[in-house]
């Protein structure tokens, strides 16, 4: 069969930006409205200005993107929108729950933070005219993420938060430079592999179907997981650990396109699970949790697992409605447990929404790889996608007890400051990225591969 | 507040998520089906493959592989630009076409059954096509014995003309090289190095 292939014009697509975006601030604004009517039976009393400021929010962010990245991903940022004002309408309903109101609540502060996630967004669309420029800057990257990961463990300015040791605190302000480190080994993970990979992916001798890497090859991923095993031993925080070594051994296998990147990954995240449940009491722990949540001697221990899964049972097919169900009984209900509150008042039809909206979220991020015509590109969406992914699995496998509960935050949805920074400015890497993918390229005979085609030599017929 | 507005409020917000949700699939269902891709008839195109291999295990030169179907897609794409140097816009009126208004045996495309490109049809419109390895080509050839302008289609007064542009290994109608601009009409095939055109109506 033939085929020819014509490709259309592409359409900048932001008018339909716009009409989603408007949906996207009507559902956040009948969540809010719902929970008030609920909770107190009256329209919320700042509604006119705290709703107008958020769409003004998103209207920013859109005619920034329509300014300079006209061609960018037109659902990214509504996808987003919703998200981010969701979490926000449920911190909103748990500060009510708790009679926390107005600047003493949660959802003021994440207001603030969702402002600067925006402008921080805005900055770097503003800023970063082309992805490929962060090229330069890849062993940079990696000194920053190293230096925010063990910035928790320097004396004075680290604090413990429940166990783990990934916050600093700077006079009033704690961060957890985790998540930016999130981000800074990304764009390390996309330099490097995108200049090594060629070597990592053809040398290397064949053993049952896999072709495995040579010995010398293996120093980037051990080093990774040496990494990562660092921050399990000394910040004892099981979620950063494997979302740093998942999203090394994706982009890796990426890259190479071979199967044993992930075999030898697997190999050493169950050497690392292996050690981890004969050292610390606190990860074996977290397993029987698993296990049995409902068992007494678990429910002695802690019954938020249980508390969290009761919370969801309770919301049903289509949820206690917004403000009428008890998800505060839940510890850490506006952040780690923020997916398990948002499932008992929307039900499993508002659950199943939300994770939809993370999957196509995350399916543009590859859209954009595969649309992307360089391989740094390409890698960086990729990994940039695969941790929102990944990190949302690891949090919502762990409270609905597929994998064993870690705390991570729920991108774009938790209460925290530094988690939704990291995330709006992944969005705006994300939208640069997708601007360049979707972009047409300039007319044949400007590049410089049309000059070099007509320079090649015709082969001349020998004659006999 | 009553029991009603309530729960109709709970729903409503449900049905506007997920009014949301298939907006966007909506939206990506045309990013999806952003390039048009559009079969030939299949019964053709597996003629057309039998005759070129036929043909390729006669020839003694090694000829150029047969098209597979699916290289021939994107590859067809590529080839033909239409930023192409002479060829004018898509929307050239009829009555400003020479050619069109000359008798029925005045071709309207050109398409290449032989070669890399096989398959690939483009058509003859305005002030002619220019034909080599160029990219400034109407139709690019991905064809080392082809010269980067090696030839060219154009409208004289009684219908089309192909001239070769001196190029290395010549433009043949049948066994004749091409020495001086000749006329056209359907059926006529073109050499142009691994490259075999046909002028169709």
């Amino acid at each position: 069969m033939i085929t020819t292939v014509e490709t259309l014009h592409p359409p900048t697509r932001r008018g339909l930006e716009l009409v989603l975006l408007i949906i996207a601030v009507a559902i956040v604004l009948l969540a809010w409205v719902t929970v008030d009517l609920n909770r107190n039976g009256t329209v919320p009393a700042n509604i006119v200005p705290v709703a107008g400021g958020f769409a003004a929010l998103a209207l920013i962010v859109h005619l920034v993107v329509r300014w300079r990245a006209a061609y960018a991903d037109p659902v990214l940022l509504p996808i987003v929108v919703v998200l981010n004002g969701l979490g926000l309408v449920m911190i909103h309903r748990l500060d009510l729950a708790r009679g926390r109101l107005g600047v003493d609540g949660d959802a003021y502060r994440q207001l603030i933070w969702t402002t600067l996630g925006v402008v921080l967004a805005i900055v770097v669309i503003i800023g970063l005219r082309d992805h490929r420029l962060l090229r330069r800057y890849t062993f940079i990257s990696l000194a920053v993420g190293i230096v925010l990961l063990l910035l928790p463990l320097v004396p004075g300015l680290g604090r413990t938060v429940n166990g783990s040791r990934i916050w600093i605190s700077l006079g009033p302000f704690s961060f957890q430079p985790g998540e930016f480190a999130k981000v800074a080994l990304t764009i390390f993970f996309a330099g490097y592999l995108v200049q090594t990979r060629d070597v990592l992916s053809l040398a290397g001798k064949k053993v049952l179907g896999f072709t495995f890497p040579r010995g010398r090859d293996l120093g980037p991923i051990l080093v990774a997981w040496v990494l990562a095993l660092l921050i399990l031993v000394f910040q004892k925080d099981l979620g950063s650990a494997l979302l740093f070594f998942g999203l090394f051994v994706a982009m890796l296998y990426v890259a190479t396109e071979r199967v044993s990147w992930i075999v030898i990954g697997l190999l050493l995240f169950a050497l690392a699970v292996a050690f981890a449940l004969s050292s610390f009491a606190h990860f074996q722990v977290r397993v029987d949790l698993w296990l049995d949540p409902f068992s007494p001697s678990s429910l002695a221990m802690s019954d938020q697992l249980a508390k969290g899964l009761w919370g969801m049972a309770a919301g049903g097919l289509t949820g206690s409605g917004l403000g009428a169900g008890r998800p505060w009984m839940t510890p850490f209900a506006e952040s780690d447990f923020i997916f398990p509150s948002l499932a008992e008042e929307l039900g499993l039809v508002g659950a199943v929404g939300i994770i939809i909206l993370y999957l196509i979220f995350c399916q543009r991020g590859v859209r954009t790889a595969l649309g992307v015509r360089d391989g740094f590109g390409k890698l960086l969406a990729i990994g940039l996608s695969f941790s929102v992914a990944f990190q949302m699995f690891i949090v919502t496998g762990g409270v609905t007890r597929v994998i064993p509960l870690t705390g991570l935050t729920t991108p774009f949805m938790s209460l925290g400051g530094s988690s939704l920074l990291a995330n709006w400015m992944i969005l705006a890497l994300l939208l640069r990225i997708s601007d360049q993918a979707r972009r047409p390229l300039p007319p044949a005979s400007d590049t410089p591969a049309a000059d070099a085609a007509a320079a090649d030599v015709t082969q001349v017929v020998k004659l006999r | 507040m009553s029991e009603l507005t309530l729960t109709l409020l709970r729903l409503g917000l449900l049905v506007l998520l997920w009014i949301f949700i298939f907006s966007v699939v909506g939206v990506l269902r045309a990013d999806i089906y952003g390039t048009t891709v559009s079969r030939r008839s299949q019964r053709k195109a597996l003629k057309r493959q039998e005759k070129q291999q036929s043909r390729a295990s006669r020839v003694t030169v090694p000829a150029a592989p047969p098209a597979e179907p699916d290289a021939t897609g994107p590859g067809a794409g590529t080839a033909v630009p239409d930023t192409g140097g002479v060829v004018p816009g898509m929307t050239s009126p009829i009555e400003n076409n020479p050619a069109r208004r000359r008798g029925r045996h005045a071709p309207t495309t050109l398409t290449v059954t032989e070669g890399p490109l096989s398959g690939t049809s483009l058509p003859l419109r305005g002030n002619g096509i220019l034909i080599g390895r160029n990219p400034e080509c109407a139709l690019v050839l991905d064809d080392d014995y082809a010269s980067g302008r090696h030839c060219r289609l154009f409208p004289g007064s009684d219908g089309w003309l192909v001239e070769d542009l001196s190029s290395t290994n010549g433009t043949f109608i049948g066994r004749d090289r091409l020495t001086s601009p000749r006329p056209v009409e359907i059926g006529t095939t073109l050499r142009i190095g691994k490259t075999v055109l046909e002028l169709r109506g």
